[in-house]
């Protein structure tokens, strides 16, 4: 097994755990903006899709990498523009000043008894 | 490895960071909006640095250029296009076209990486025909299951499951022949039985999903998500790139969680909502007796009394509110019962809906803050001094049977909505829920049933509730 395959390998294994931890503290309030924003960090194909452009030479390579592209780019731009459509929406009530006070105040003491 | 190489990785793991630190930001509402800001601009610096490699190494051709521009073009405009102008109920259709094309693109990187290896008749490696298997494999699947479920999602193709006496035996047939044909390949190269994998690997797709019904999108949607995730690692393999490994890896890890929170909701394993879906097996359903007894209808005018003379209301939408889009309907009520000193909050059960968080999606669209959202664990124990709860849409995650043994839905976690001193449940017909089985939660004496369209319902009760208190 050569030295890059395992360096491959070993990047994989550990963005997976990386995945796990960051997306198990997420709210369910958010599952579909991090759906959505999951979605469009597998746009990332797109980087994919332009580099088979570069050794296609015959006609069937330029198709594929046509539609690649085609996809690839309509999964990246689409999936970053409607996630934050999304979480534009996303809105706490327009406080006056007092009571945003008392919330991070509750908050506070949230963070205090959860730790 | 030469410094303009270095550099280019730097940036791809930059990039990579800046996805991770993007999914951290989603941790709350606050940061989400800079968590997606972050994750852009890794993909714009992922994406240049791409463009530097290839002008770098100039081996393109010009019509290399030009098809790789214009399918962007192409690509990233109907993106943008069906971005800003979808409706916020058809967000998991979306969802899924883009799983789709996601994974539809992984897969031809990996077809293209081949045909050209194995077409100039030059040995390929092992491990890259495993990859390029996978990726394969993983990406068709995602590809036409992605399509199929977004028809469903979107009523093109019927929600109900759809099956047949031996799909199983089918299904794994074909999962067989996939693996077994990419197996063979590792030591004879072929185009041609490649074509067989992508073939076999798209009728899978199509089979694995038609047989699983609408309640159970939220799970195949997360599970399709995370195919895509880890059909991109893999052509991330087989062209040797980091940015598409970490970042394919990433999804991939997300969807499953998302996935596995999603089955532990409705209690069943991953592997049960894929076999098949409610009302195919021979599931005995323990009936009460008399559950289908005696219905309580009632009128708008009642039931906006009770509403505003209540001191607590509990909304719990389902995917009834989605399907009559009765979003701002019912933030107009909520409004309307606040201003009158009603305490109001909404009780969001985690399948509720078409996708992971899909009555959150709306009802943020409706400008409902999103504190006023509360999750399962956290709303139970509120039902029972609450006044009223008010069903719009929503019946198994409701329904009191789960918490008996001998039913379809035994032992899903459900909302104690019939803890309730008085329950309104606002429903088109007394049609039964995707499970099959009657909701106990009709019959029960403190509940009455206001048979109507949800929008109608609710600027119905909404109207009475101003007309009562002037």
């Amino acid at each position: 097994m050569s030295t890059a395959l395992l360096t491959d390998i070993t990047i994989f294994v550990l963005s997976l755990w990386v995945g796990f931890e960051v997306i198990s503290k997420v709210p369910a309030t958010l599952h579909t903006p991090l759906m959505s924003a999951a979605n469009s960090i597998h746009g990332i194909v797109l980087a994919g899709a332009m580099l088979i452009a570069v050794t296609a030479d015959n006609a069937l390579g330029y198709v594929i990498a046509f539609i690649a592209a085609a996809f690839a780019a309509m999964n990246v731009v689409g999936g970053y523009v409607v996630t934050g459509r999304m979480l534009k929406m996303f809105r706490r009530r327009s406080v006056p000043a007092a009571e945003s006070k008392s919330a991070v105040t509750a908050a506070a003491q949230q963070n205090g008894s959860g730790s | 490895m030469t410094g303009f190489d270095t550099a280019i990785q730097l940036i791809y793991v930059a990039a990579a960071s800046a996805f991770v630190l993007g999914l951290h930001l989603m941790n709350t509402p606050a940061t989400a909006r800079r968590g997606n800001q972050v994750s852009v601009a890794g993909m714009v610096a992922a994406l240049a640095a791409t463009l530097a490699l290839i002008i770098h190494t100039g081996a393109i051709s010009a019509t290399g250029w030009i098809v790789m521009i214009a399918g962007a073009l192409v690509g990233g405009g109907a993106g943008l296009y069906s971005a800003r102008t979808v409706r916020m109920t058809a967000m998991p259709q979306l969802v899924s076209v883009f799983n789709a094309v996601g994974g539809g693109a992984a897969a031809l990187v990996g077809i293209h990486d081949y045909t050209r290896l194995a077409g100039a008749g030059q040995g390929v490696a092992g491990w890259i025909t495993i990859t390029t298997v996978l990726d394969v494999i993983i990406g068709a699947v995602t590809f036409s299951g992605s399509i199929v479920a977004a028809g469903k999602l979107q009523g093109v193709i019927t929600s109900a499951p759809v099956s047949f006496p031996g799909a199983r035996a089918v299904n794994v047939a074909l999962a067989v022949v996939a693996l077994g044909v990419g197996g063979y390949l590792i030591g004879t190269p072929s185009v041609a039985l490649l074509s067989v994998i992508i073939v076999v690997s798209l009728v899978f797709g199509v089979s694995m999903v038609m047989p699983i019904g609408g309640a159970d999108m939220p799970v195949v949607i997360s599970l399709l998500n995370a195919f895509t995730g880890t059909a991109v690692a893999m052509a991330g393999f087989v062209i040797d790139n980091w940015a598409m490994i970490i970042a394919g890896a990433l999804v991939g890890a997300s969807g499953g969680i998302l996935t596995k929170l999603m089955a532990d909701a409705m209690n069943r394993s991953i592997g049960n909502i894929i076999v098949g879906g409610f009302g195919t097996g021979d599931t005995a359903v323990a009936e009460l007796p008399g559950a289908s007894a005696g219905v309580r209808a009632i009128e708008a005018d009642d039931a906006a009394i009770q509403l505003a003379y209540a001191a607590k209301v509990i909304i719990v939408p389902g995917y009834g509110l989605a399907a009559a889009q009765a979003q701002h309907a019912v933030a107009e009520l909520a409004d309307v019962l606040e201003s009158r000193g009603v305490e109001v909050s909404y009780a969001i059960h985690p399948v509720a809906g078409r996708m992971p968080g899909h009555m959150n999606v709306l009802l943020a669209e409706a400008n409902v803050p999103y504190p006023q959202l509360k999750e399962m664990d956290e709303i139970n124990p509120e039902f029972a001094r609450t006044d009223v709860a008010l069903v719009i849409g929503a019946n198994d995650v409701t329904n009191p049977a789960a918490r008996r043994p001998g039913t379809a839905i035994s032992g899903m976690p459900i909302l104690d909505v019939d803890q309730a001193k008085n329950i309104i449940v606002i429903k088109r017909s007394m049609g039964q829920g995707y499970a099959g089985i009657d909701n106990e939660l009709y019959v029960n004496p403190k509940t009455s049933m206001y048979f109507a369209d949800a929008k109608k319902a609710l600027a119905g009760l909404t109207s009475a509730v101003k007309t009562l208190v002037g």
